[in-house]
């Protein structure tokens, strides 16, 4: 691995550097730390990320959890789960000696598991963590535009975190109604045990993460744009940057609708409106409220909701796209027509949104646009496989843990954009909807993409967090046992999808034609306790290496070219001690010439060299 | 690389962005809801059409404090001030007699939706005036317990309460011309 000496970079920051006089106002500036601001209320982006991180997996692993349990219903309706007892307490109802799970409390799992994974880990833990830890740092700034506001839009996450857990406690249990929180289930406290506190905990719990994202968001565009040291154009930063940034941008402009919708769900619940119930009967009563349509939050929540599994993507496609051209030694291939299909993926994402709601009763002239729109979608997708596939193709491929995670992040984004494509064709959805089908689809193209894209950033950026490897080993066997066995849960699934096994039921027995899918049940849960294991394999990993893994003894260990590998081993707040790095070049310069394996960001142009054309 | 505006300016705009989507969402469903029927017609309270020019004459004074700041007529500058968050005040309370006569003619919160989007659209805003207050009422703190000084520092706070202002302002424009031509 021929690469840039840690001396040499050193002289190149110190004569090429930017003075922006940052030892100048070292008295008492915002740089300054005691133990508590540094590791708590810390204001620095890199500590805040790690936060991020571990608040992430802290939820990952209660999220993963709860469906291990559900999957246990599933699978096995006859064994009895009585040794779930001591945890679950009277969630486990014990008929003749046989203890299953309580229904309302199947269905209080699969709503949080949905909630907590779509939100607190794959959107906090994922975009929080990265777009933190790699935006100041991959564009030479000594921190977020508002390190202040940073740190609040952690704290609203932590706040979030909190009220959803207690909610777990409830003694009528957590709100049941589908992380999709559709009226009237979530708009009427009497409708199901969950519908209560559940409900009103979910709600601000939810409240305080938009805040905490919108918080984040601000500060992510405002840095992208003002921050950027001298040199990095807007065509030379990384893939990852222009990932964070679009997903920003979405973040701000679709989280908004969603607090509009809560606040209407708010009234309903608690003034007495009608804007989403209508002539309701419950327990043979009438309701007053009359003249509302549940389709309108529909509206309202998907039109966050579509862009939101695109604010789950982007980043994990930012950091894939990196880690392939820095493990492949490669220029990733089309730089412009990747960060054109991001834009274009971002806009798109806001005008397909009831691809969701074709079997609620939307006019079926108004679903053929979306129809339209969303097939549209495929074609930007579509260009970034294209191109990821083709920066691997030819390299140097050095397959170590991060890098198979980012291949596998490939392979998953194809097979479940594929059945994207069946559901986006109405008629088709007409058979699909609210199936299996569409479980298996959405948890191959973001669940498990979007893990793989965060383990591979993981892997990859954890020099950078702790200064020392993760273990390689148990890496693959995390990679091994995650691939296989992912497919194992979601292929079969299709399967169950297509015959029209509905989603989100608790049980089978009543219905003649889902008979016969009992050992395919079976499957699915035993694979699902596997891979649940080989992931508490990822946690040993990451926490032992932390304090035991192999120490990081250059700076730049990856041979990688962009601004977070310039900076010392342990940098402290402000990144870089003195000077800024100033950026010569885009981020991709690999195998350019036969001279050197790679040139840095920071390298100047050699004499007579042109700068790559990209 | 430094862009022009400051960047807790470009911050600030940035969020206008978010607030704008917020009432957006708030107005396409209205329109939504009015297209599928069942809508109640009702007059706007006149108390609307007043608090319209109170908010607007509370942009104009906060801009001219904003004036007198620059050009170091201290007096002015601290009146202005005084007399836009009376005047800020004073548009919440004729919001509140707007509710009042809308629910005096029989439009409750909780009748036709038609009422209930018009309390929750008036309502919300009013919580970003809330908001606008608040930056004003720092402002006069500082007025008059800082010796008075234009600095850069003190300048740019005046300006983001200053564009907030202006902004919750123009909202409200935008959001009674809807109900207005929407009914
Ligand atoms: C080729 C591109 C894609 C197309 C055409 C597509 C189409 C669809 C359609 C039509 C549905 C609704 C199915 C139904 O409920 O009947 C759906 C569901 C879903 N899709 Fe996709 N999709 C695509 C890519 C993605 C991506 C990239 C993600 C996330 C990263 C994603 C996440 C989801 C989720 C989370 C759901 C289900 C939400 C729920 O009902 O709980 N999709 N998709
Ligand atoms: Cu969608």
């Amino acid at each position: 691995m021929a690469h840039v000496g840690t001396h040499e970079e050193n002289v190149l920051i110190k004569e090429h550097g930017w003075d922006d006089h940052f030892h100048d106002h070292h008295h008492g500036d915002k740089y300054q730390s005691n133990f508590i601001t540094h590791y708590i209320f810390s204001q620095d982006h890199k500590i805040i990320a790690r936060q991020f991180l571990i608040t992430g997996i802290f939820w990952a692993i209660i999220g993963a959890a709860m469906s291990v349990v559900f999957r246990l219903q599933l699978g096995f309706p006859e064994e009895s789960l009585a040794w779930l007892k001591p945890v679950l307490g009277k969630w486990i109802v014990i008929n003749d000696g046989v203890g299953s799970l309580a229904p309302e409390f199947y269905y209080a799992l699969v709503t949080m598991h949905g909630t907590i994974i779509v939100f607190f880990v794959l959107t906090a833990g994922l975009s929080g963590t990265f777009s933190n830890l790699l935006i100041p740092l991959q564009l030479g700034a000594r921190d977020m535009a508002s390190p202040f506001l940073n740190m609040l839009s952690y704290w609203f996450f932590f706040l979030a975190g909190v009220v959803m857990f207690y909610s777990l406690f409830l003694s009528t249990g957590p709100f049941a109604g589908g992380w999709t929180a559709y009226p009237p289930l979530s708009a009427l406290p009497q409708a199901s045990s969950g519908s209560g506190s559940g409900m009103t905990l979910w709600l601000v719990s939810l409240t305080f993460f938009v805040v905490s994202v919108l918080l984040g968001g601000v500060n992510y565009i405002t840095t992208v744009l003002n921050l950027r040291t001298k040199g990095m154009t807007l065509w030379r930063m990384p893939l990852t940057i222009w990932a964070f940034f679009v997903t920003a941008i979405l973040g701000l402009l679709s989280f908004p609708v969603l607090v509009s919708g809560f606040f209407m769900l708010m009234c309903d619940r608690g003034l007495g409106t009608s804007f989403f119930l209508s002539e309701i009967f419950i327990q043979g009563q009438a309701l007053e409220y009359i003249g509302g349509s549940p389709v309108l939050y529909q509206h309202l929540f998907w039109f966050l909701g579509h862009p939101e599994v695109y604010i789950i993507i982007l980043p994990a496609m930012g950091l894939v796209s990196e880690v392939l051209s820095v493990h492949a030694r490669k220029p990733i291939f089309g730089y412009k027509a990747m960060v054109y299909s991001i834009l274009a993926i971002g806009f798109l994402s806001f005008i397909v949104w009831a691809h969701h709601m074709f079997m609620s009763g939307v006019n079926p002239f108004i679903s053929n646009f979306f129809v339209l729109f969303t097939l549209i979608i495929a074609v930007p997708s579509a260009v970034k496989v294209f191109n990821w596939i083709t920066t691997l193709w030819g390299g140097n491929i050095r397959l170590n843990t991060p890098m198979l995670f980012a291949i596998g992040f490939v392979s998953m984004f194809i097979s479940g954009g594929l059945t994207g494509i069946f559901l986006g064709n109405s008629a088709i959805d007409i058979q699909q909807h609210d199936t299996y089908f569409v479980v298996a689809h959405f948890h191959i193209v973001m669940g498990v993409a979007a893990f793989f894209g965060m383990f591979a950033g993981v892997y990859h950026w954890f020099p950078k967090m702790f200064g020392r490897f993760m273990d390689e080993t148990m890496g693959k066997i995390h990679f091994w046992g995650t691939m296989i066995g992912a497919y194992l849960i979601f292929w079969p699934m299709h399967y169950l999808g297509l015959a029209g096994v509905p989603r989100r039921y608790y049980s089978f027995n009543t219905f003649d034609a889902f008979q016969g899918f009992e050992s395919m049940n079976k499957f699915i849960t035993i694979a699902a306790i596997i891979v649940f294991f080989v992931q508490l394999l990822f946690v040993i990993n990451f926490f032992y290496s932390i304090f035991k893994g192999k120490k990081q003894t250059t700076k730049n260990p990856w041979g990688a070219t962009t601004l977070e590998w310039t900076t010392p081993i342990e940098a402290g707040h402000g990144n870089w001690p003195g000077k800024l790095p100033v950026v010569h070049r885009w981020a991709y310069d690999y195998n350019k010439d036969d001279s050197r394996e790679f040139a840095a960001q920071i390298e100047p142009l050699a004499e007579g060299e042109e700068e790559s054309d990209h | 690389m430094r862009n022009k505006i400051h960047a807790q300016k470009f911050a600030l705009y940035i969020s206008f962005a978010s607030i704008v989507m917020m009432f957006i969402a708030f107005t396409s469903a209205y329109i939504v809801k009015q297209a599928a029927g069942n809508w109640l017609e009702f007059a706007i309270p006149n108390m609307f059409y007043i608090s319209t020019v109170v908010i607007l004459l509370s942009s104009i004074t906060l801009h001219s404090s904003y004036k007198s700041f620059l050009a170091g007529k201290e007096g002015m500058y601290k009146t202005l001030l005084i007399v836009s968050f009376i005047l800020g005040i004073a548009f919440l309370i004729l919001q509140y007699y707007g509710w009042q006569d809308m629910f005096a003619v029989g439009v409750d919160l909780k009748g036709n939706v038609s009422g209930s989007f018009v309390y929750l659209i008036t309502g919300v805003h009013a919580l970003h005036i809330v908001g606008g207050i608040a930056a004003i009422i720092v402002a006069i703190v500082h007025a008059f317990t800082l010796r008075f000084r234009v600095t850069e520092k003190r300048k740019l706070r005046f300006e983001l309460t200053l564009h907030y202002w202006h902004f919750v302002d123009f909202l409200w424009l935008y959001l009674f011309g809807f109900i207005l031509l929407y009914r």
